[in-house]
């Protein structure tokens, strides 16, 4: 099976969803004729000509309105953000447009579009630029939210994405891009709303999504080890939330521990928690403990954001602590 | 609101408190933790503390006196609160106590909660409930919740073990599933008899192995022959040079590094009974309990007599955990400031006479554990070594067996383990 990377998944979804469905077509900054700004959109422009590649102008709002509208007169675009960052610009249309059209209109107007670009926090970028917003969106009824972290995901939840009839906000990461994974040639799907258990383990649960997934495989892998098996489940989609791929998890852990890249307080690991003490009360034998950035915008300086991220460290001694054995 | 200050049961046996000091003056402010008085218990002098803020308003039990648990022996309140429904029901101390408890509105509620948590620490220890006391009302609450995770509680529930007999290894004595799942791999032994002296064990951490004929026969014979414990006596001679070379070493590393040759004794006999559990057993009458975590019990010498405080799991501390907590197990014996817990659950003792010149001597069995190590003085004593009259440090021990338990090659073969291992401290290092 091919190799590739997450960026290149990402184009092949793009590029077969384009092929296959005339009515797809990507805008937004830098997508057309610089390639994108990570390159996702390499040599579409090319390929599909100008009316189905567009280059906007640097306004979010803007562009993110003409994708709903368009969405709404029967297109499927697919809004590139060039970083979930600059999306906050833009999430009236997200929120009280896309969201919220297909209910406020009586079922008359749905909206096929796909708003996608990196989130969270990369390498250095500043307190600005370095956000997870899976909380903010996933907390919005009315929009799906995919969160991928291998090439294998990332594409065949694109795909999906792109042919859902209603908004889906979907999250990639400016780390991730580079990163390696099997691909296969074939033609696939991943459904939306479908968790994937990474690493099978009997002794306690990750309960994580995108970037964060890489970390806690990395954390199975050196925890089995020491003969401590851990479950990872990979929500893919945090909304819908996959709660029987946690449930089921849990039952036969016992113990979890929520890993996530953004802040604490209102976080998706809140709302795991919570599903696992009304479903799962009589199966915990420790209290579910929870991984997040520091509750401080992220610090610029290189030592300060290291401490600042969630990681592998972390991850460990919360499970360790969940184990009885910290 | 005001809050009473109670007689609390400071041990588990104890029905009744001396008031031996007061800390606090009438009219002194306090906060919750603050010691108010010291109580003397049927086993030491103890600190009762303050359940809640305010001023110590009044005290109703002189310096000296004697009342039962539960009796109401002062009041905490605000400078200028009325105290009165108080004072007044205070009169009849203890006796009405559960009245007072059923009584009045605010103070009731104050009164009762603090009762509850006074009393928590102490009958959490106890595996077996201890007799209830007369003031049944107010004590009766104070069993205290045992803190287990839900899923102990599922597996207790459909395992029918008695969550409240299992002694929780969790944080803050969270029973978890593993402490239920070892109660119920311990041979039905989910619930101990209220004969059990074990306190401190949890259910798991021993094999209950019913009598067989001839234990049976062993113990009817010879307690027949000699007294209610057929005890007999191992006494074997340890060359203790390497101990002592091994101790100077260690000592010269720094102050981090100094140990006594006692506490070196003590962490040799612990290695040598989780090697051993045929010694490390009580006699419960019915059945012979092997321990597979060792708590050692330590003789100590106080004015009042003897006691013997214990250090847990002693076989898996090292030598400057166990030092450090022997010293202080000492020191607290002395000032009679153990608690309860300090001085119940051990598996087997150790009594040590040699810093007074003593050689060689038999020491009691403390029962229901099955032996006690009697330890004598380290001497400078002429030996044969190698065809040639050297001289070594040499030290005397003397088992006490109950022979209704351990038969002599049993207690010779933990004496044989004990001698390699002070013969050869470097083991003690694995």
């Amino acid at each position: 099976m091919p190799i590739i990377t997450y960026r290149e998944a990402l184009n092949q979804a793009l590029r077969e969803e384009m092929s296959r469905d005339d009515r797809v077509f990507i805008m937004g900054e830098e997508v057309g004729v610089y390639n994108g700004a990570y390159k996702v959109s390499k040599g579409l422009l090319e390929e599909f000509g100008e009316n189905r590649v567009v280059d906007s102008p640097i306004a979010e709002l803007g562009f993110s309105g003409i994708g709903v509208g368009a969405a709404m007169a029967g297109l499927r675009p697919v809004i590139e953000f060039m970083t979930w960052n600059f999306a906050l610009l833009a999430i009236d249309q997200v929120v009280n447009s896309a969201a919220k059209m297909l209910y406020m209109s009586g079922g008359q107007f749905n909206v096929p579009i796909v708003f996608r670009g990196p989130n969270g926090a990369a390498l250095q970028l500043g307190a600005q630029h370095s956000q997870a917003f899976e909380s903010w969106l996933a907390h919005i009824p009315g929009i799906k939210v995919v969160s991928p972290g291998t090439p294998y995901d990332a594409k065949g939840l694109l795909k999906s994405a792109i042919r859902d009839d209603n908004p889906v906000v979907f999250l990639e990461g400016e780390m991730l891009y580079n990163t390696k994974g099997e691909v296969p040639e074939a033609e696939y799907l991943i459904p939306l709303g479908k968790a994937d258990v990474k690493r099978e383990g009997s002794d306690c649960s990750i309960i994580t999504s995108g970037k964060m997934a890489l970390v806690a495989v990395q954390v199975a892998d050196q925890l089995a080890k020491e003969d401590i098996h851990v479950d990872v489940v990979d929500l893919l989609t945090i909304r819908p939330m996959d709660v029987e791929a946690i449930y089921a998890s849990v039952r036969k852990t016992q113990r979890a521990v929520v890993l996530e890249e953004g802040w604490e307080l209102c976080g998706i690991g809140a709302q795991v928690v919570d599903f696992i003490q009304r479903e799962c009360f009589d199966d915990l034998d420790a209290p579910v403990l929870r991984v997040h950035q520091a509750d401080v915008p992220m610090p610029y300086a290189k030592g300060l954001e290291k401490i600042a991220k969630p990681d592998a460290a972390k991850t460990i001694a919360a499970i360790k602590q969940v184990m009885y054995r910290a | 609101m005001a809050t009473k200050v109670f007689m609390e049961a400071l041990s588990p046996t104890m029905e009744e408190g001396r008031l031996v000091k007061w800390n606090v003056a009438e009219g002194t402010a306090v906060k919750s933790g603050d010691v108010l008085a010291e109580v003397e218990t049927d086993k030491a002098v103890m600190e009762l503390v303050a359940r809640g803020d305010g001023v110590l308003r009044k005290q109703f039990v002189a310096e000296g006196a004697t009342v039962p648990v539960s009796s109401v022996v002062g009041v905490i309140a605000a400078a200028d609160e009325d105290i009165g429904a108080i004072v007044s029901l205070a009169v009849g101390v203890a006796a009405t106590a559960p009245a007072a408890a059923a009584s009045s509105s605010a103070v009731t509620a104050s009164a009762t909660s603090a009762t509850n948590t006074a009393s928590a620490p102490a009958s959490a220890q106890v595996t077996a409930p201890v007799a209830a006391p007369a003031v049944a009302p107010v004590v009766a609450g104070s069993t205290g919740p045992t803190r287990s995770s839900p899923l102990a509680r599922r597996l207790a529930r459909e395992g029918g073990v008695n969550l409240g007999a299992i002694a929780g290894s969790g944080p803050g004595g969270r029973v978890i599933k593993r402490d239920i799942e070892a109660a119920m791999s311990g041979a039905g032994a989910a619930a101990p008899s209220a004969t059990t002296a074990s306190r401190a064990a949890a259910v798991g951490d021993f094999v209950d192995e019913p009598l067989t004929q001839i234990r049976k026969t062993i113990a009817k014979r010879l307690a027949e022959s000699i007294g209610p414990i057929p005890t007999f006596f191992l006494t074997a001679e340890f060359d203790m040079s390497r101990v002592v070379e091994m101790r100077t070493q260690a000592a010269a590393l720094g102050d981090d590094f100094k140990v006594s040759v006692n506490d070196i004794v003590l962490k040799a006999v612990a290695t040598a009974l989780a090697k051993h559990p045929e010694v490390n057993a009580h006699w419960l009458g019915d059945k012979i309990r092997f321990f597979n975590r060792v708590h050692l019990g330590m003789a100590v010498a106080t004015d009042d007599g003897l006691i013997v405080p214990v250090i847990f799991d002693a076989d898996r501390k090292g030598l400057r955990e166990l030092s450090r907590e022997s010293r202080e197990l000492a020191a607290k014996a002395r000032e009679r400031k153990l608690t309860p817990n300090e001085y119940t659950g051990s598996t087997f003792s150790v009594s040590n006479l040699g810093m007074m010149q003593i050689d060689q001597f038999t020491a009691i069995i403390n029962p229901p554990e099955c032996g006690i190590l009697a330890i004598g003085a380290l001497e400078d004593t002429p030996v044969v070594l190698d065809g040639a009259v050297t001289v070594r440090k040499r030290m005397r021990v003397t088992m006490s067996c109950d022979h209704r338990v351990i038969d002599g090659a049993v207690g010779a073969r933990f004496l044989q383990e004990l001698r390699r291992m002070l013969e050869n401290p470097l083991m003690l290092v694995f």
